[in-house]
């Protein structure tokens, strides 16, 4: 009974089929456990096929080992018939096997075979329909979302003691704080590298002290802003999503609703809060980086000193260029935040979807930053700023 | 039961940081027997079971799987070892990306050669052993209740008939009727087998009924290797108010009648 560690010597499974006159014998040799059956699967299937299975006979005379793997596939051969377990299935004796193949017999049941998928041109249609059905059903959802988040904004402010000021303040320091230095470095190099552009191009028309006129422009008006955004969404975004994702799927959510906290109030709410406010101060300092890296180019580039860099700033960029980049940092700020809570909402209990909701989050969040950017591209030109 | 030792532990240390779960504790599995193991909450069973898998680094101390140094083996060595073994965790620990099935045919796909069609075969099989009907096997395990994922988790285990199962409370979570036919399902798989079950439990029923030793830890170490009857005369005061509690009572009470 007592079975030694398996190891590598062990007799391999053979198997010899015998034609006696109507009945087929099969006679296993050496071990049949699950590392050795594999090859007999088709010999035994053809002599089921071919066999009335009521005259298959196993002879287990010279079978070693057997583990349920190796049982079961014996087993088979006879299954089909009336009796499969009958005395005279079975040839000589052995310590286990018949227990087994009963045993084992006892408790499969056989699984129905799985559907074939089809493909074809009408599958193809049905699934862009489906696509095309699931990202309006998304939209609506989001909105929904959004409504939600902001009725309970609003009643937070009627009621502010219902306010969650730590899990704001610990927010805004994820979101804002710890993000200052990666922002910033990267708006420093955007500024560098527009004034290079810059530098380079407008230098052949003898108007290199113009990049400063870029520089400022467009760091102020588009690319402080923008790399802000895009870092909340790659940062704090996906952070959103899985937090209260692996919340969702450790029943966390559930908990806190049947304990009467509203989950809105205590997860959404304070990110959203968070996010709003610290995303014109990231921008804010995002624009800082962003001149100063063009300072630098065009400082070493085109021997601009900083003093005429700054005097040509403030003579030729209006501060309302500051205003409408400024302008757009909290709305882009409750858009992400918002969508990443709403995808960390919607993971169910699988691994595989948080996976995919935290892809969805980034990805939904910055389809919208830049959709809102030419929204508000088309805003302030209609409105001459 | 023979004297023949299938795992031995020796003078096992385990920490984490300055807390000490084990300190000089020793425990011997012959091969072929039922061991359970309990012990208090915070006792470090669940530790020791995962350091006897190699998924924790013991601080001291000597682990032997069938004569061999857990330390000593290579990796090859160690999939081996690794195929020979079979664990249910405690909560399960499928793999909530692939259905039941695939779940049950990950070790086999991993390990065996063999065709496809026959392991869905074998795979169907293990479901069935492991008392799940046949509609669960397409399922995903975020759609099982706690008992079927439990005996998913066990077919899984079961996928390679494995020499050695380690069961991390596998009753936990079921009806008192689940709970008994799981015990009967594995004394049978021990016997049919050959199995060695190392099994974590809390469920007095499941030590009596099918235990062939119990282990009890205690103050850092194995306090207690014997037979369920002969722990009943130990002196030593966890140990006493384990057994001979209300629900020791009782369930000694209902092996009795």
């Amino acid at each position: 009974m007592m079975r030694g560690m398996r190891d590598e010597s062990s007799p391999r499974a053979e198997l010899v089929v015998r034609e006696e006159g109507e009945r087929t014998i099969l006679e296993p040799h050496g071990d049949w456990v699950v590392d050795t059956i594999g090859r007999h699967d088709s010999a035994i299937r053809a002599v089921e096929n071919a066999a009335d299975p009521c005259n298959i006979i196993v002879d287990v005379r010279h079978l070693g080992r057997v583990d349920t793997s190796g049982a079961y596939l014996l087993g088979r051969a006879t299954r089909r018939c009336p009796t499969p377990d009958a005395d005279f299935h079975f040839v000589g004796e052995h310590r286990t096997v018949r227990r087994l193949i009963e045993e084992v017999r006892q408790r499969t049941q056989i699984c129905g075979p799985e559907e074939v998928p089809t493909f074809g041109f009408i599958k193809a249609l049905a699934r862009i329909g489906a696509g095309l059905e699931a990202a309006y059903r998304e939209a609506v959802d989001t909105f929904a979302f959004f409504g939600k988040t902001l009725t309970t904004g609003a009643s937070c402010f009627l009621q502010p003691w219902r306010f969650r000021l730590t899990p704001t303040v610990w927010a805004m320091e994820e979101v804002g704080v710890n993000a200052l230095p990666i922002v910033a470095t990267l708006t420093f190099f955007i500024g560098a590298v527009v004034a290079f552009m810059g530098a380079t191009l407008l230098q052949s028309f003898g108007a290199s002290v113009f990049t400063v006129d870029l520089v400022g422009l467009s760091i102020l008006r588009e690319f402080g802003v923008l790399i802000t955004a895009i870092m909340l969404a790659a940062r704090s975004d996906s952070a959103f999503t899985a937090s209260i994702g692996a919340m969702k799927m450790q029943q966390e959510v559930d908990a806190m609703r049947v304990l009467g906290l509203d989950p809105y109030e205590a997860l959404v709410l304070p990110r959203v809060v968070a996010c709003v406010l610290m995303a014109p101060l990231l921008t804010f300092g995002a624009m800082v980086a962003g001149i100063f890296g063009g300072m630098l180019v065009t400082w070493s580039a085109q021997d601009i000193s900083p003093a005429l860099f700054f005097t040509r700033l403030h003579s030729e960029i209006d501060i309302s260029h500051f205003w409408v980049g400024m302008s757009k940092a909290p709305v882009f700020g409750m858009v992400v935040a918002i969508i990443g809570c709403r995808q960390g909402m919607q993971v169910q209990g699988d691994v595989e979807s948080l996976g995919r909701r935290v892809t969805a989050s980034v990805v939904q969040s910055i389809f919208a930053i830049i959709v809102l950017e030419a929204l508000f591209a088309m805003m302030y030109l209609e409105l001459g700023i | 039961m023979t004297d023949d030792i299938l795992i031995s532990v020796r003078n096992l240390r385990s920490a984490f940081g300055r807390h000490v779960v084990h300190e000089h504790l020793d425990l011997d599995v012959h091969r072929g027997e039922i061991l359970g193991i309990v012990g208090g909450s915070g006792t470090g069973k669940t530790v020791l079971l995962n350091t006897i898998l190699g998924l924790k680094q013991p601080e001291g101390g000597d682990i032997r799987l069938n004569g061999q140094r857990l330390a000593d083996m290579s990796a090859r060595e160690r999939r081996q070892i690794d195929s020979r073994l079979g664990v249910l965790f405690q909560n399960g620990a499928l793999f909530t990306s692939l259905s039941v099935l695939e779940n049950v045919m990950a070790p086999l796909r991993e390990h065996i050669d063999m065709p496809i069609s026959l392991m869905e075969e074998i795979a169907g099989m293990k479901i069935g052993l492991a008392g799940l009907d046949p509609g669960a096997a397409d399922r995903f395990p975020s759609e099982l209740s706690g008992g079927m994922r439990k005996r998913a988790a066990l077919a899984r285990a079961l996928a390679l008939d494995p020499e050695i199962l380690f069961l991390d409370e596998p009753t936990a979570g079921l009806d008192p009727i689940g709970a008994a036919a799981f015990d009967s399902l594995i004394r049978e798989l021990s016997d049919a087998l050959g199995l060695t079950v190392v099994m974590i439990t809390h469920d007095l029923d499941s030590l009596y009924a099918i235990c062939d030793r119990v282990a009890v830890l205690a103050d850092k170490r194995v306090e207690a290797v014997a037979p369920i009857r002969e722990l009943l005369g130990n002196p030593h005061p966890w140990i006493k108010e384990y057994f001979h509690g209300p629900r020791g009572r009782a369930a000694l009470a209902a092996k009795e009648n």
